[in-house]
């Protein structure tokens, strides 16, 4: 049960950070999604981030910061099997399931969905 | 009443819309704790129904996208992003909806140089900067491991 509240808790403390770089900085929302990757590459090489991911899971992989230890996750470990080649092949390899998913629904919807007026 | 400019500059910070922080954040916090909240949850059903977790943890991101791509397309996340600002942008449903509106707003340019160009909009620097972010960590890892060795 505490996993939820965790997982609410530090998704919410997340994506209340990013909401106090919007209202106090002149930050865009692009500018903040590609700093919270980043950030979670960062996070994730310093070993900081897998403790929050076993303490919180969805509250820690849910924000983009996730998908930035997910990239650094991957290079870790494909620069282990794969030497030299890895540092090429880790990152997208790890990422490749979210990125698709968000090229071929982002496809699917411009074929469905009609843009609406403002 | 005498309104010297500090005085009138004072009057503006207090109507003007300063962006209500005290709302915007405890907004952001919930909304952005709910999506996390949903992905937790989806996560420990797919693990429940045995998957593993690193399969688990990818699907639930599928799954996100999806929900947030369809939700885009109805027009409803951006309705709810009025209200929750960064709680709906930070999580990947935030990047799916960037990606998702950037292709149905380019429909009119072709689906080439409309859709299939501006579909990056937002994933591009998104993608460009992580995958150059963790390259550079790769190679302190290979630079580590050739020290150490």
């Amino acid at each position: 049960m505490m996993e939820y509240v965790w997982a609410f808790l530090i998704g919410g403390a997340i994506c209340a950070v990013g909401q106090v770089l919007i209202d106090y900085t002149k930050l865009t929302p692009a500018r903040i999604l590609t700093g919270y990757v980043v950030a979670g590459v960062l996070l994730s090489g310093l070993g900081l981030y897998q403790p929050l991911i076993d303490f919180a899971g969805g509250g820690a992989t849910v924000p983009l910061t996730g998908f930035g230890h997910l990239l650094a996750e991957g290079i870790r470990k494909s620069v282990e099997e794969k030497g030299w080649l890895g540092v090429f092949s880790g990152g997208l390899t790890a990422s490749a399931a979210g990125i698709t998913a968000a090229m071929l629904f982002g496809l699917a919807a411009s074929a469905i969905f009609k843009p609406k007026d403002k | 009443m005498e309104i010297s400019p500090e005085l009138y500059q004072d009057m503006q910070d207090e109507i003007a819309p300063k962006s209500k922080s005290y709302i915007n954040i405890p907004m952001a916090f919930v909304s952005g704790g709910l999506i996390c909240l949903l992905g937790e949850c989806i996560l420990n059903l797919l693990t429940h129904f045995g998957l593993e977790q690193e399969a688990a943890s990818a699907w639930t991101s599928v799954t996100l996208v999806f929900l947030s791509a369809l939700l885009t397309g109805l027009g409803w996340y951006e309705r709810i992003a009025k209200h929750a600002g960064a709680g709906t942008l930070v999580p990947i449903t935030g990047f799916a909806n960037g990606v998702t509106s950037s292709a149905i707003e380019a429909r009119t340019e072709g689906w080439i140089l409309g859709v299939g160009a501006k579909i990056f909009t937002i994933a591009g620097p998104v993608i460009l900067y992580g995958t150059a972010a963790s390259v550079v960590y790769g190679l302190c890892l290979k630079l580590f491991q050739m020290f150490t060795a």
